[in-house]
C-alpha cells in the first residue's frame, strides 16, 4: 500500500474521534480532580486543576471514615468471586455433557438454556425473594446468608449465557483427544478435567469476565437483598450515598473515584480480554 | 469410535443436574409463580399471596389504567429508539471512520469501550454531577460561553433527555466494538478493485462496506432492544422514584418502585410479567424488520 497523505478530511475525521473519545474520558478526569477540592471551590470553578491550596483529601478522609467503602469492596468481590466459580464449574459440567453426550431430551434441555437468557431479572425476582425468605437465606442477620442470598440468584442469571458460551467452544475441540483419553482409560469424568477443561481455558476466561463485571456492577438484585448497612456491596452503598449525602459533592466525587479507580486499573491491564469477554455473547460461534 | 466413549450414559445426570437444578429453581420457577403472583393479593415482600384479587384480574385493568404505566411505556420506547439511532448509529458512524484511518484504530477501540467496565451506579453519580444544576460541569462550560442563566437539567422539560443521554452514551462503545470487527472481517482486496474501478470513498463505503455489515448491524439492533429494556441502575441513581412527577419511569424502575417503594407486590409482579411480554414482542417485530441475510 501506498503512504497516506494526511489531508484535510483526514484531520476533520481524527478530530471528530478525538471528540467523542473525551466524552468518555472527561468526565471521569473532571470528577477525580474535583475530588480533591472542598466542596465550594468545585462550585467556583471545577475545571482548575486542584493545586496549592485548592488542594484537599478531606473528601477521601471523610468517605474512608463515614462510608466504610472497603467493607463494601470486601462484600462486593465476594459475591462476585463466589458468582464466578459457580457459574464456571456448572456451567462447565453442563456444557460438557450437552455437546459430548446423544441423549433423548437434548434438544429440549438446549432449548431451556437459550430460552433462559431471555428471562429479565425483573420477572423472577420477587418469587425468588420469598423462597429465599422461606429457606431462611434473605432478611436474616448473617453476613454469609446474605451474601449467599444475592450470590444464587445472579448464579442463575448468568448460567445460560455461560453455557452458551462454552458449548460453542468445546464444539470445535478435536474429539481424537478424548477417544485416546478414553483407549488410555480415563472415565468420563477424567477426560472432563484433564482433557477438556485445560483446552478450553481461553473459553472460561471469557465467561469469568462477563459473570464477574455483571454480578460486580449489578444493582437491581442487591438493592433487593441487601438491605442491612454492613452487608451492603459497592453499587449499592453508592446508591445510598446519593440519597444520604446528595449535596456533598466533594465526598460524591470521593466515593466515584475510588470506585471506579479499581476498574480503571483492571481494565487497563486486560482490556484485550474484558472486550472479549464481554462482546463474546453477541459474536456467533 | 466417537459414540463409545459417550455411550454410557451414567455419568449425564451427574453432569447436567446440578446446573439444570438452578435454572429451574431460580428462573423457571419464579417465572411461573409470578404469573401466579400477579392474581393474588400480597401486600409484604417476601410472604406469600393472601387469596386471590377480587376480581382476580384487577392489577391488569390497573394495569390499563394506570397513567404512570403509559408514561413509564412511552419512555421505554423512546429508550428504544434512543438506542437504536444514537448507539448502534453513533456506533457505526465512528467504526467507518476508525476503519478508514492509518493509525490509532486500537486506542480508540480500547478508550470508547471502556465506560461500559464502569458500574452504571456510579455513572449515574457521576453525571447527576456533570449535570448539576448549579454548577455542574455543562452549566459551567455553557457559561464560560457566556450564558448567563443556569439549565436545569433535572426539571420537567429535559429530565428525560439527561436520563437517556448517559445510558446511550455508556453502551456506543460496546456496538463500536462488534461493529469494527464486522468491518475488520471485510477483505481489502474487495476495496482494491473498487478503487481500480474509480469508486470514490463515499461510493465504496456505500456499496460494498454497508451491505457487508448488514448483518452484524442487525445483531447489534437487537442486542440494543432488549438491552433497552433492561435498564434500570443508571435511571434510579439519576432519577429515582421517577423525579419529577413520575415522569421519568421505565418499564423496569416502576416495577421497582411499585414493588419496593409502594409495596404493591403483586401490582409489581403484573409489571414485570408486562416486561416479559413486550420484550417477546418486540425482539419478534425486530426480528422480522431486521432479519439477517444470507449471502
Amino acid at each position: 500500500m501506498k503512504k497516506k497523505k494526511i489531508s484535510i478530511g483526514m484531520i476533520f475525521v481524527y478530530l471528530l474521534l478525538i471528540f467523542w473519545a473525551m466524552t468518555t474520558i472527561y468526565p471521569l478526569l473532571w470528577v477525580f480532580q474535583n475530588s480533591f477540592k472542598a466542596k465550594n471551590k468545585i462550585l467556583e470553578n471545577s475545571f482548575a486543576l486542584p493545586t496549592g491550596a485548592l488542594f484537599t483529601t478531606a473528601n477521601y478522609r471523610k468517605a474512608f471514615r463515614d462510608l466504610n467503602i472497603f467493607r463494601a469492596y470486601k462484600n462486593s468481590l465476594f459475591i462476585s468471586t463466589m458468582v464466578c466459580i459457580i457459574v464456571i464449574i456448572l456451567a462447565g459440567l453442563a456444557s460438557f455433557a450437552l455437546v459430548r453426550y446423544s441423549f433423548k431430551l437434548k434438544g429440549l434441555l438446549q432449548t431451556i438454556v437459550i430460552a433462559g437468557m431471555m428471562f429479565p431479572v425483573f420477572a423472577t425476582i420477587i418469587p425468588v425473594h420469598r423462597m429465599e425468605v422461606l429457606w431462611g437465606l434473605a432478611n436474616t442477620g448473617s453476613w454469609l446468608k446474605s451474601m449467599l442470598s444475592v450470590i444464587l440468584p445472579q448464579v442463575a442469571g448468568n448460567l445460560s449465557f455461560a453455557i452458551v458460551v462454552l458449548s460453542g467452544y468445546i464444539k470445535g475441540l478435536p474429539i481424537e483427544l478424548e477417544e485416546s483419553a478414553f483407549l488410555e482409560g480415563c472415565t468420563p469424568f477424567q477426560i472432563f478435567t484433564k482433557i477438556v477443561v485445560p483446552l478450553t481455558k481461553p473459553s472460561f476466561a471469557t465467561v469469568t469476565i462477563f459473570s464477574f463485571l455483571w454480578s460486580y456492577n449489578d444493582l437491581f438484585t442487591q438493592m433487593f437483598f441487601l438491605r442491612r448497612e454492613e452487608f451492603k456491596g459497592i453499587t449499592t452503598l453508592l446508591n445510598n450515598i446519593t440519597s444520604r449525602e446528595g449535596t456533598d459533592y466533594g465526598l460524591m466525587a470521593a466515593a466515584v473515584t475510588l470506585v471506579v479507580i479499581p476498574m480503571v486499573i483492571v481494565y487497563i491491564f486486560l482490556q484485550k480480554y474484558i472486550i472479549k469477554g464481554m462482546t463474546a455473547g453477541a459474536v456467533k460461534g | 469410535m466417537s459414540a463409545n466413549i459417550y455411550k454410557n450414559k451414567k455419568p449425564l445426570f451427574f453432569f447436567l443436574f446440578p446446573a439444570f437444578f438452578f435454572i429451574g429453581l431460580f428462573l423457571y420457577y419464579p417465572f411461573f409463580q409470578n404469573i401466579i403472583n400477579s392474581f393474588q393479593h400480597i401486600k409484604v415482600l417476601g410472604s406469600g399471596g393472601n387469596g386471590w384479587n377480587e376480581p382476580w384480574y384487577e392489577n391488569y385493568v390497573k394495569l390499563f389504567t394506570d397513567p404512570v404505566v403509559r408514561i413509564s411505556l412511552i419512555n421505554t420506547l423512546k429508550m428504544i429508539l434512543v438506542t437504536i439511532f444514537g448507539q448502534v448509529g453513533i456506533a457505526l458512524f465512528l467504526a467507518l471512520l476508525v476503519d478508514n484511518i492509518p493509525w490509532g484504530g486500537s486506542l480508540f477501540r480500547t478508550v470508547y469501550f471502556f465506560p461500559i467496565v464502569i458500574s452504571a451506579t456510579a455513572l449515574g453519580l457521576l453525571f447527576n454531577l456533570v449535570f448539576l444544576y448549579d454548577k455542574g460541569m455543562i452549566n459551567q462550560i455553557l457559561e464560560m460561553f457566556g450564558r448567563t442563566e443556569l439549565i436545569d437539567w433535572k426539571g420537567k422539560g429535559l429530565a428525560l433527555f439527561t436520563m437517556m443521554l448517559p445510558v446511550m452514551w455508556q453502551y456506543v462503545g460496546f456496538y463500536f466494538v462488534i461493529i469494527i470487527t464486522g468491518l475488520n472481517n471485510i477483505s481489502g482486496e474487495l476495496y482494491e478493485v473498487a478503487s481500480i474501478d474509480g469508486a470514490t470513498k463515499l461510493q465504496r463505503v456505500r456499496y460494498i462496506t454497508l451491505p457487508l455489515v448488514r448483518n452484524v448491524v442487525c445483531t447489534c439492533v437487537v442486542l440494543a432492544v432488549t438491552g433497552a429494556l433492561k435498564v434500570f441502575d443508571l435511571p434510579w441513581t439519576m432519577f429515582p422514584k421517577g423525579i419529577p412527577t413520575k415522569s421519568t419511569f421505565l418499564t423496569g424502575t416502576y416495577m421497582y418502585y411499585q414493588t419496593m417503594e409502594a409495596k404493591n407486590i403483586d401490582y409489581g409482579s403484573t409489571l414485570a410479567l408486562m416486561i416479559v411480554i413486550l420484550g417477546v414482542v418486540l425482539s419478534k417485530v425486530v426480528n422480522m424488520v431486521f432479519h439477517e441475510k444470507e449471502y
